[in-house]
């Protein structure tokens, strides 16, 4: 056995060679392995988004009396919503069964008689089917309804006063366009992340199994970790790419703000990368097999990172098995990392803390990938 | 007819190759039934943007009875706890930053003495935007307290909103994803199984094998195609059972429409794969191509944010999505109770998608060879 540096520099300069040019002529891998990220860029920054805009509502008016029409008017002005008036509540519960409109806002007949008493009624269906889109136009209906009410009690009260009323005024931090753009775009770095190590490593060491030659290096003296170690740096330049092509369309696309320092995000990207990309040759070392292997990647990866990692859903109130579930994903961890990062700053506990266990997860995983390689055939 | 028995004999010859293939090893099993349901159990519980519990601190500068009464409103409901008092408005950024509080709300100085004068007095909401749909629940929810403190107040109401829901009366977010996942879920799968039954053949040789077997390209795309099938309806079913009798979702529509329109669908995405896998000349390539085709699936199908959001092009481009269409039907008879007319009109793209890919990738199986 030749060891020492010399020996680990001669015999990884080798692999290195074999694996760069393994990946180079793989055409489809390089395509996919830049293009995806791409696509994902564009389909996350304009395909996904929880801002409601010009929802269709229908407007039933059953009483015709211009004081009716004056109290939805304030509908048509609204971004949100795109009404559609309509004189039968029939015909408009016939339009949310077929899923043309997303709500339906009735005036009854009695309306304008009944407001000079102060009880008037609006009534608002809304579809619970889409239970988001629901909670967000009731209160945009509700806003629009109270604006209105809230004019005609301040022309009604006049001298007699009235007591004063709460106002609620909601300021929100670290978004301060409330759109869903801002925090999904950092959440697609993670996501790309995620999936470019899943799909790009996780058949690596499968497929030399089931070829056999695998077999064939362990009659040479490279050591499982140089192994690993070759395997993996030619796609930590093609995750670097990705990274580069994340944080520019979150800049200059999107137009994100990043209010971390750039080298904090492109260091916790790197290691983050990292984790992926070792998780993707642990998956394909203990399966030895690819078919095994490309499902348990794509069970792994992408389902969870979208739901368990806090991209969408705040997991602070859920079952406590779900919480620890969620803990043991590296995903969770660098999301709650990339987006105080991108819309908060720097913050020094949290970088030094998510990091460490990204650190911890390189290591893990580095050491069972290794063991899935020891010199043994069985 | 003796013709037809023994295609039908071959088919069936070729369907048990398959299954044996897919399911003879223990851990092939597990990997292709757990999955369903861990994954539903576990989404099930994620998969809410209800806030209960949520942390908030106040900073109370007015010192008032009125701020206290609003105070022991919001400490009384199950949706917030307090986890802060403030002292002064330089301790709000600490209190938000390390994550500790979703919301801090701030009582100005001159609140009760602008209440008691009878004009509005504002209460500010200070919010931690990193998420916004929580933030905005939250919001919500202070807004309706507030609202409730009015009343009580006597303040003059002269409209009052009367708000009914239809199919999912406490509006929780979970019954609105979770039917989704019926079709979802299983797709992930079942495309990488299709894609990956040619391409493991080709891989090993033993495609050219099964070409001059007496088996037509068809006979051959028949019988790959259904133990997909047949594995993406078990792992449908895993996740109807789990949504229905674990989550307790009621189901509203007919198990008949429900398993005919999963049907269509999953047909519809196997011809995908085996398209996908027909194209493909190794086990590598298959899988890239079907993620490369599944993200956008996935995204472009309402899962997570309704289609009705997206930009007009991207809206187009949906109408060549199984997914949108097969979760749309799903839902829409599971949850909605909705009936064939109602949803005609989802199977047109399915049946569509599924003559297109599958006469494909039979004619791809022949004309594509390493």
């Amino acid at each position: 056995m030749s060891g020492g540096a010399a020996g680990f520099h001669r015999r990884c300069r080798a692999l290195l060679r074999k694996e760069l040019r393994q990946m180079l002529r793989d055409r489809t891998t390089l395509a996919v392995g830049l293009l995806l990220p791409l696509v994902l860029i564009l389909l996350f920054g304009y395909g996904l988004s929880f801002d409601v805009k010009d929802a269709p509502v229908a407007v039933v008016l059953e009483d015709t009396s211009p004081t009716a029409r004056d109290v939805t008017a304030g509908l048509a002005g609204s971004p949100y919503l795109a009404p559609v008036w309509t004189p039968w509540m029939d015909d408009a519960v016939a339009r949310m069964r077929r899923g043309e409109v997303a709500a339906i806002v009735r005036v009854p007949q009695d309306f304008s008689r009944a407001l000079a008493g102060g009880g008037a009624r609006v009534q608002l269906l809304l579809n619970g089917a889409d239970p988001t889109t629901a909670s967000a136009l009731e209160g945009y209906v509700g806003g629009a309804i109270g604006t209105w009410a809230g004019h005609r009690a301040g022309r009604a009260a006049g001298k007699e006063a009235a007591g004063g009323i709460v106002q609620v005024e909601p300021r929100i931090w670290f978004n301060e366009a409330n759109t869903s753009t801002w925090y999904l775009v950092p959440g697609l770095l993670v996501l790309v992340l995620t999936l470019v190590g899943a799909f790009l490593t996780s058949l690596l060491i499968a497929r030399e199994w089931e070829r056999g030659t695998l077999e064939s290096l362990f009659v040479t003296p490279v050591r499982p970790a140089e192994i690993v170690l070759c395997k993996l740096a030619p796609f930590l330049l093609i995750g670097a790419i990705d990274i580069v092509m994340c944080l520019l369309a979150a800049r200059f696309l999107f137009h994100v703000p990043m209010r971390g320092s750039l080298s904090v995000i492109l260091v916790s990207s790197m290691l983050y990368l990292a984790v992926s990309l070792l998780l993707g040759l642990a998956i394909s070392g203990i399966t030895r097999n690819q078919f095994k292997a490309s499902q348990v990647a794509l069970l792994a990866s992408f389902m969870p990172a979208m739901m368990l990692s806090g991209f969408v859903f705040d997991l602070r109130n859920v079952l406590l098995i779900v919480q620890v579930v969620s803990q043991l994903l590296p995903a969770t961890h660098f999301m709650a990392l990339v987006k105080t990062l991108f819309l908060a700053g720097d913050n020094w506990r949290l970088i030094a803390r998510e990091c460490a266990i990204m650190l911890l997860y390189v290591g893990v995983l580095f050491t069972v990938t290794c063991r899935t390689l020891r010199k043994r055939l069985d | 007819m003796a013709a037809l028995l023994a295609a039908l004999l071959r088919i069936g010859f070729l369907c048990r190759k398959e299954l044996l293939a897919l399911l003879k090893e223990p851990s092939s099993r597990v990997i292709l039934l757990a999955p369903a349901l861990v994954q539903s159990l576990l989404f099930g519980y994620a998969a809410t943007f209800e806030v209960t519990h949520a942390p908030y601190a106040v900073l109370d500068q007015s010192g008032g009875a009125a701020a206290a009464e609003v105070l022991r409103r919001l400490d009384g409901s199950t949706t917030f706890e307090r986890t802060a008092t403030l002292r002064s408005a330089s301790e709000i950024a600490g209190a938000i930053d390390d994550g500790g509080a979703l919301l801090v709300v701030v009582f100005p100085a001159d609140f009760e003495r602008r209440l008691a004068m009878g004009v509005p007095a504002p209460l500010q909401l200070i919010l931690d935007g990193r998420n916004s749909s929580t933030a905005a629940a939250a919001s919500a929810h202070v807004g309706t307290i507030v609202a409730n403190f009015n009343a009580a107040r006597g303040a003059f109401q002269p409209v009052t909103l009367e708000r009914r829901i239809w199919y999912n009366p406490n509006l929780h977010s979970s019954w609105g994803i979770m039917p989704n996942l019926i079709a979802a879920l299983s797709m992930i799968q079942t495309l990488l199984i299709a894609a990956l039954s040619v391409a493991r053949e080709r891989e090993q040789g033993t495609f050219d094998q099964l070409l001059v077997t007496p088996l037509t390209p068809m006979l051959i795309l028949v019988g790959k195609a259904i133990p997909a099938i047949l594995v993406g309806l078990a792992q449908s079913t895993i996740i109807l059972l789990v949504i229905r009798y674990w989550f307790g979702i009621p189901m509203h529509g007919s198990p008949w429409l429900l398993y005919f329109g999963l049907v269509t669908f999953t047909i519809a995405a196997v011809g995908i794969g085996l398209a996908v896998s027909a194209l493909s000349l190794n086990m590598q390539q298959a899988m890239l191509y079907t993620f490369m085709i599944i993200m956008p699936l996935m995204l472009l199908s309402g899962l997570l944010t309704p289609v009705r959001n997206m930009p007009q092009a991207l809206q187009i481009a949906t109408w060549a999505n199984p997914l949108r269409f097969g979760m749309d039907l799903v839902r829409r008879v599971y949850l909605e109770g909705a009936g064939l007319r109602d949803v005609a009109i989802d199977f047109v793209p399915l049946v569509c998608i599924a003559a297109v890919t599958l006469p494909l990738a039979a004619w791809l199986f022949r004309n594509r060879l390493s």
